[in-house]
């Protein structure tokens, strides 16, 4: 098991209880999304999982070990340095880690190689896409190699095209890194073309109402998105959110 | 760039061809205005004095400044460390924003004595708070996510102040410096009235002597001297945003 959590509640300092007694285990390897309507406690789970905040009862456990710098964190918008070029903001997580420069160099050129990026080193987040952003942000979120990615919905203000590409993209290094994900999302469609397995949380207490494994083909693919079988899956999930 | 330079230009020269032909045909008073003919007489014929004082008086505001600058600096770092530090100490950060400086200035006399020394200490009172003000707003308006990261990867509270609140905190410090740029050649001549020396000091002479005309010059001396200060904090702003920062692209 990657992740753990026995117990988990967290309440807010206005009284609100936003996850009461959470249970939810994630596989190692596993691509889990996460959804529920707004307010639900999608992104203070992920917080939680990430130590960014305490629960205030019950215990997460990440395995192995949680230690820190095997997890990385996506946030909503791409969130860069705009001061550092894309090298140096790709390269920031090794940097605080101590890395030396030539080393984290070639990381996050390695990173950014397979993001579609090695044009663009040089150029700052202010010459860049909304979608280019984004994949910065991405890379610096691989260079650690993490054992698990939290996204907490990255590709939420994006245009759709762009989301398209950055979905396909997304689940190709997932594949190829065999890393742990849990991808926090508004979008049925997203979490459906992406995941393995979706969990949907109901709107208060962040109570799990639905946790399926998703019957998809391993390989996605834009064709996936005219598959029935698709939409078979976001039916459910849509029904489950709209129960 | 010509543009830039050009258009303050023109208005600048009509309103001194205004002036002038208002003095020389009598609409106003040459001992209340002079003739911006006047103005550039007396710039030349008091040359030697009027550069002595433009030199003091531009010694007296950059040493004050740079004192405002990385004081500044240092008490918005201070005061971001916590909430409580901030509320036990930014009351007295603003109280040398509301202190009258023209009634301070000859206590400043009195502890630092005749000279420059009470020059920089005045420019220094009056400049010294827009650089807190604005660096503190800098420091603690950084993008939360961006500490989330820093956290995440168990970066110190140093390295992050040095990798993150600091250059986050660059456009903000940028303009708190350009208003202190200005206040700092203010508080300079306030200093000067009293301690003596500098473009001040001419003004305080010129007036008692009745010569207007060069009480204009040191003032358009001073102003200059103002100017530059900005247009240096100005190109350093450039050069240090131009890549990132929107106030820099437009």
């Amino acid at each position: 098991m990657a992740v753990q959590l026995e117990g988990v509640r967290r309440v807010f300092d206005n009284n609100h209880v936003v996850i009461d007694r959470m249970d939810l285990g994630v596989d190692a390897g596993e691509f889990l999304a996460v959804l529920g309507p707004s307010g639900c406690g999608k992104s203070t789970l992920l917080r939680m999982i990430a130590r960014l905040s305490e629960p205030d009862s019950g215990q997460i456990r990440l395995q192995p070990n949680g230690a820190r710098f095997e997890t990385s964190f996506v946030f909503q918008d791409a969130h860069l340095l705009p001061w550092r070029n894309v090298l140096a903001n790709a390269a920031l997580p090794l940097e605080l880690m101590g890395e030396a420069k030539p080393k984290r160099d070639e990381r996050a050129r390695a990173v950014l190689e397979q993001v579609g990026l090695l044009d663009a080193l040089d150029r700052y987040p202010a010459e860049l896409s909304g979608g280019m952003r984004m994949r910065v942000s991405l890379a610096r979120a691989l260079v650690t190699e993490p054992r698990l990615l939290l996204l907490d919905e990255p590709f939420a203000a994006l245009d759709e095209i762009t989301r398209f590409h950055l979905d396909v993209q997304l689940r190709e290094l997932w594949q190829r890194r065999g890393m742990t994900v849990i991808f926090v999302t508004h979008s049925v469609s997203e979490a459906a073309f992406l995941a393995n397995r979706a969990v949907v949380l109901a709107r208060s207490g962040g109570a799990i109402k639905l946790d399926r494994r998703l019957e998809l083909p391993a390989v996605r693919n834009n064709e996936l998105r005219a598959d029935p079988r698709l939409g078979q899956e976001m039916r459910l999930l849509l029904g489950a959110i709209e129960e | 760039m010509k543009k830039t330079l050009l258009a303050p230009l023109i208005p600048f020269v009509l309103l001194t061809l205004i002036a002038e032909f208002l003095v020389r045909a009598g609409f106003v008073r040459a001992y209340l205005v002079p003739a911006p003919s006047a103005v550039f007489r007396a710039m030349i014929d008091s040359r030697v004095e009027l550069l002595q004082a433009l030199f003091a008086t531009s010694a007296g505001s950059l040493a004050g400044f740079v004192m405002s600058a990385l004081t500044g600096i240092a008490i918005a770092v201070l005061l971001s460390s916590s909430r409580g530090v901030q509320r036990a100490f930014y009351p007295y950060a603003i109280f040398f924003q509301t202190v009258p400086l023209i009634a301070v200035a000859p206590l400043l006399v009195i502890w630092f004595g005749f000279g420059i020394q009470t020059v920089i200490a005045s420019a220094f009172v009056a400049s010294v708070f827009p650089v807190i003000a604005n660096t503190l707003s800098g420091i603690l308006s950084t993008d939360p996510p961006l500490r989330d990261l820093f956290k995440l990867y168990g970066a110190s509270p140093l390295v992050t102040l040095f990798k993150l609140r600091l250059p986050a905190a660059l456009p903000q410090l940028f303009t708190g410096l350009r208003v202190s740029a200005g206040l700092a050649v203010i508080g300079a001549i306030v200093g000067e009235f009293i301690a003596g020396g500098g473009l001040g000091s001419v003004v305080e002479t010129a007036r008692t002597q009745q010569r207007i005309d060069k009480v204009f010059a040191a003032v358009l001396l001073a102003s200059l001297l103002g100017l530059a200060l900005f247009g240096f904090i100005n190109l350093l702003s450039h050069l240090t945003l131009r890549r990132w920062h929107a106030s820099e692209q437009s």
